[in-house]
């Protein structure tokens, strides 16, 4: 297998254009450094969530610990009322944000596609705007919560996120240039409405552009925790997700220590404890680590068909 | 060329048919996308009015609502808001940071991501190459909040890996939360480890769609690997780094938030060199309440930025016309 890697490529044109085969050695070593870069942080962090209290205390993180336990994991199931609570919520808010955020992109750049639409011009300015200027935190955070009354619901976390233009342009531009106008042309003859054009002849031949904005919006809101920031306080920890249980963790334990007279040992003690903060970033990033390899060609297709220019 | 233009408006002029009729198609459309215009309209056209922050003394009226409190009972202060702004001891060091990090990010987040795809799409083993892609693209799809664990697992003063070397070699342990001369490196590594993958492969997807005849006839002519880099690859790059170069000097008055204020575990002592734009505004707005100051501040990030975008897509349509956002 080694060798075969090393070796000068055979096939046609490429024997006579290649590097060196010792610059092609000192690259794939630059390569293979930035690939154990990259993924060390996971593995220190997941050979701490497997680590045990003791050994931490002994010798802080390390990558080869002296003893292993899955205590962390345990303890974590232990709790569910409060970070399995928390799972669902990420969860739910994936998948109903994902799902919104579909439905809200893909009816615009469909529309948006349609060479003839009556309001074409005034569309593609008013999705371009925003792009250029925003009213600014302070201006979404009031009107938000104190016009939409979004404070404290999951709405606050899914809404504002759920479009954004270069999602509707990335469809846009997928309806227009693979769309063939036959089928639509063939929808309206046989008497269909634009809806059903559109759920029954338009979307089943777009799944790639569907499944690249999909992963788009579900690794958003998977990771989403500014919105969690700022409008859910901390009386409502029912509504956090795993990402916000993360940051109120790394607060609390801040504001503990700014304030050690205050606490005693005890209530150090309900802390989670170090190795089940990192069992917690797990749960969080497994997912992730294990699914993306399968879905990273969506995203690079995403971003080709979103380079065109419109 | 002058010619040309004005043929193909002469062209043009004739074909372009006059306002048709609203017909039902495009009341059915219409109808279609009609959530997602009310979504652009409820959540970026409505905030638009929010400027008027900046020039407002804003003050809740308890019981009248808080249109009335901003429209009506808050009094007018003209331009006062970015006076005091620009009074503020912190303003000048907090532009520094910005700008200062966003123009590393950039010359950075360009240079070696481009520089990398071309060398990746040198490697002879394909699978090699793939494998590495796959790797390096992971960080992209993490948060920063997990982010900042990742970092606490190396800089932790008492348990962390860094910490654990120094002091195994003889030295002394460094307190990485409250010391800042380490942050403007740790903050260019960090942010370059996240999102240098992802620029990779954008650039890797735009050579890998270059058209192999160009490269067979610069064999052919006696380029070697550099010329054909410099003659074929780079230049047929240049629409790509374009349009990223313009979006990136366009957003160069904001900066990520989750970096600057989650890596760092919003440390005070690290102040100094992490207080950017963003994290000014959030902690005006959510620690202090301050309302007005911060949204005078987002006011300006955001005409600054847009001006700035304009700018720099004129000056690359000046050098390349073929590149270019709009």
């Amino acid at each position: 297998m080694e060798k075969k890697a090393k070796r000068i490529p055979q096939d046609g044109f490429n024997r006579f254009n290649c590097i060196k085969p010792t610059t092609n050695a000192l690259f794939t070593l630059i390569f293979v450094l930035l690939a154990i870069i990259t993924f060390l942080p996971v593995v220190f962090v997941f050979i701490i969530s497997i680590s045990s209290e003791a050994s931490i205390a002994q010798n802080g993180y390390s990558f080869f610990p002296a003893e292993l336990s899955l205590e962390s994991y345990k303890y974590l199931w232990q709790s569910k009322d409060y970070i399995g609570r928390s799972f669902v919520n990420s969860v739910g808010i994936t998948l109903v944000g994902t799902l919104i955020g579909l439905v809200l992109t893909s009816t615009l750049g469909y529309v948006l596609s349609r060479p003839n639409y009556y309001m074409k011009g005034l569309y593609t300015w008013l999705l371009i705007i925003p792009m250029l200027f925003s009213g600014g935190l302070v201006a979404r955070y009031m009107v938000n919560t104190q016009i939409y009354h979004l404070k404290n619901t999951y709405w606050a976390m899914i809404l504002p996120g759920a479009c954004s233009t270069f999602y509707v342009i990335v469809m846009r531009t997928f309806f227009q240039t693979t769309l063939p106008d036959g089928i639509i042309e063939s929808g309206k003859i046989d008497g269909a409405s634009q809806l059903r054009i559109f759920t029954q002849l338009v979307l089943p031949i777009s799944l790639p552009v569907i499944a690249t904005i999909g992963l788009f919006l579900t690794f958003n809101y998977w990771n989403m925790w500014y919105g969690a920031m700022l409008y859910i306080d901390s009386n409502h920890r029912e509504l956090y997700p795993l990402q916000y249980v993360l940051i109120s963790i790394e607060k609390n334990i801040s504001f503990m220590a700014r304030n050690e007279d205050y606490f005693r040992e005890e209530s150090m003690k309900n802390l989670p404890s170090e190795t089940m903060r990192m069992a917690i970033v797990m749960v969080v990033v497994l997912p992730i680590a294990c699914s993306y390899p399968f879905f990273q060609r969506y995203f690079v297709g995403g971003l080709t068909i979103g380079a065109v220019k419109g | 060329m002058r010619k040309d233009n004005l043929a193909v408006k002469g062209e043009a002029a004739p074909i372009r048919k006059k306002r048709r009729k609203f017909t039902w198609d495009d009341l059915e459309l219409t109808l279609l996308s009609l959530p997602t215009i009310a979504w652009l309209i409820a959540f970026c056209y409505v905030p638009m009015f929010g400027i008027v922050f900046a020039f407002k003394n804003y003050k809740y009226k308890p019981g009248k609502g808080f249109l009335y409190s901003l429209f009506v009972s808050s009094k007018w202060v003209g331009l006062k808001n970015f006076e005091f702004l620009f009074r503020s001891p912190d303003i000048a060091n907090i532009f520094r940071n910005t700008v200062g990090y966003n123009i590393i990010f950039i010359i950075i987040g360009i240079t070696l991501p481009v520089a990398l795809a071309i060398m990746i799409t040198q490697l002879y083993s394909r699978k090699v190459a793939k494998v590495c892609q796959t790797a390096v693209f992971l960080p992209h799809f993490l948060s920063w909040v997990v982010i900042s664990y990742f970092v606490f697992a190396f800089l932790s003063t008492d348990k962390g890996l860094v910490n654990s070397l120094i002091v195994s070699m003889g030295g002394e342990a460094i307190l990485w939360y409250q010391d800042p001369k380490y942050w403007p490196y740790l903050l260019v590594f960090i942010n370059t480890w996240k999102t240098f993958g992802y620029s990779m492969v954008v650039y890797m997807a735009t050579i890998t769609g270059i058209d192999q005849s160009l490269y067979e006839s610069a064999v052919i002519d006696g380029a070697n690997k550099w010329q054909q880099t410099w003659g074929i690859t780079v230049p047929l790059l240049r629409p790509v780094i374009s349009i990223m170069f313009i979006m990136n000097v366009g957003s160069i008055f904001s900066t990520d938030f989750g970096l600057f204020f989650q890596v760092t575990r919003d440390s005070n002592s690290l102040i100094n060199v992490t207080q950017t734009l963003d994290v000014y505004v959030h902690k005006a707005l959510i620690q202090s309440n301050n309302y007005n100051y911060s949204s005078a501040v987002a006011l300006l990030q955001s005409v600054l930025g847009c001006i700035l975008l304009i700018i720099a897509n004129i000056v690359v349509k000046k050098i390349d016309p073929e590149s270019g956002l709009f």
